[in-house]
């Protein structure tokens, strides 16, 4: 039976805790809030390229470009995205564990797998256990900005033009609402043609420069702007995840801080029910 | 009378930047810079880093870009640029900064250096400063 003292000093520590648990989910929500801010500034631009490059497919035979070319897969890319901090519940360890999980898979079929790792705890998961990572992109969600999205397309569209690999998957967190977030696996190269969006009403453009240059940069911007989906979608999902975590935990430290009040109260009881039976055995023994 | 106006939308990454009606508008076109008035007929064309600029009763305002495409349609002109700046918004010493770094790293040619790369962000910071100086 821990003494009241003990007792007392366990109460302050967990409500130490508890605070630091409510400030970080304080952090968490307004970071939340305003990841999910960018992912409605980024629609706009999202949807007008889409509909533009539907368009544009609407009016192309047959499009070719090095980026659309699939090939069978003898080598593979998978871009693991997390994040640069823990204490967000599952956020990184399902990230590492699908990540980890196809690229076993992927080895077993004879496939060779390159690993772009994004996100501080992701990169030092597989540094320390001796993957081979090829690239890393580190520390940029604190301030995360569109310049990002492009130097990481870049470096995969030139690793996939030049037949380095053969598809480029992305692991990654979807965030669908402020409670789930799943991870999920898109490809991004090679780039899945989009249907046509052909509508009645829509003539050909004129085109400065030709038709199928046009079609090439568009594509780049289509790349750039998936990619900037992505880390915007993972990074919302990271806060979201982090607010659920230290939601929970603030909620635990309050039950501790409950039991041990209890205990607390009780261990009281005792030694003031002890000094009674004292004082009172040894008014019994001065009587007597 | 006053002369006629059309629906022009500019939309980057991170936001919707201008959305109005206007009397034209000028952008760095790869072929060259071009001006669309209204009644244009659809049109695409591919931008490079250089300067847009937009009309609006005897106003003009400047954008710097680093390039993008702008899409004609009956219903209006749509721009779409990865990176873009009112003029007025422009931080000078930071673009002189850029411009610096890209200079010296151009100069100093070390070994791994991505030429296309530095020449492009020399490219980009020099034409910031240009269009800065317009404001």
């Amino acid at each position: 039976m821990p003494t009241l003292r003990e007792i007392r000093r366990r109460i302050t520590s967990v409500e130490n805790i508890q605070q630091v648990t409510n400030a970080m989910y304080m952090v968490a929500a307004a970071k939340f809030r305003k990841a999910q801010a960018n992912i409605l500034a980024a629609r706009p631009y999202a949807e007008k390229l889409d509909a533009l490059l539907g368009h544009l497919v609407s009016q192309l035979n047959n499009p070719t470009h090095p980026l659309l070319d699939v090939r069978e897969p003898q080598r593979l890319c998978i871009v693991s995205i997390g994040a640069d901090r823990g204490l967000c519940g599952t956020f990184n360890s399902n990230v590492i564990r699908e990540t980890s999980q196809r690229i076993a898979q992927y080895e077993e079929q004879g496939i060779d797998v390159t690993l772009f790792c994004v996100g501080r705890r992701v990169r030092d998961f597989f540094a320390k256990r001796q993957y081979n990572i090829d690239r890393e992109y580190v520390g940029f969600f604190r301030e995360l900005s569109f310049q990002h999205a492009l130097d990481m397309t870049q470096e995969l569209s030139a690793v996939y033009a030049d037949k380095q690999v053969d598809r480029v998957e992305v692991v990654h967190n979807n965030f669908k609402s402020a409670i789930t977030q799943t991870v999920v696996v898109s490809q991004l190269l090679p780039i899945i043609p989009r249907a046509p969006v052909g509508d009645a009403l829509f003539l050909d453009y004129l085109y400065e420069p030709q038709q199928n240059e046009i079609f090439e940069s568009l594509l780049e911007l289509h790349l750039n702007r998936q990619m900037w989906t992505l880390l915007l979608d993972s990074d919302a999902a990271e806060q979201a995840a982090r607010m659920t975590a230290m939601d929970n935990a603030s909620k635990n430290a309050g039950e501790l801080i409950d039991e041990l009040i209890r205990q607390r109260n009780r261990a009281r009881q005792t030694v003031i029910t002890t000094e009674i039976l004292e004082i009172v055995s040894g008014a019994a023994a001065l009587e007597g | 009378m006053l002369e006629k106006r059309f629906k022009l939308e500019i939309v980057t990454p991170g936001r919707v930047m201008y959305e109005d009606e206007v009397e034209s508008v000028r952008a760095p076109g790869v072929q060259g810079s071009f001006e669309v008035l209204i009644e244009h007929i659809p049109f695409l064309a591919l931008l490079e880093t250089g300067e847009v600029s937009l009309r609006k009763s005897d106003t003009r305002r400047f954008i710097a870009t680093s390039g993008g495409v702008l899409e004609v349609l009956r219903t209006g002109v749509t721009l779409l640029l990865e990176a873009a700046e009112w003029a007025e918004d422009i931080d000078v010493d930071r673009a002189e900064q850029a411009r610096a770094r890209a200079r010296q790293r151009l100069s100093e040619r070390p070994p791994n250096l991505d030429v296309e790369r530095a020449e492009a962000a020399l490219k980009r910071a020099s034409n910031r400063l240009r269009i800065a100086g317009q404001r």
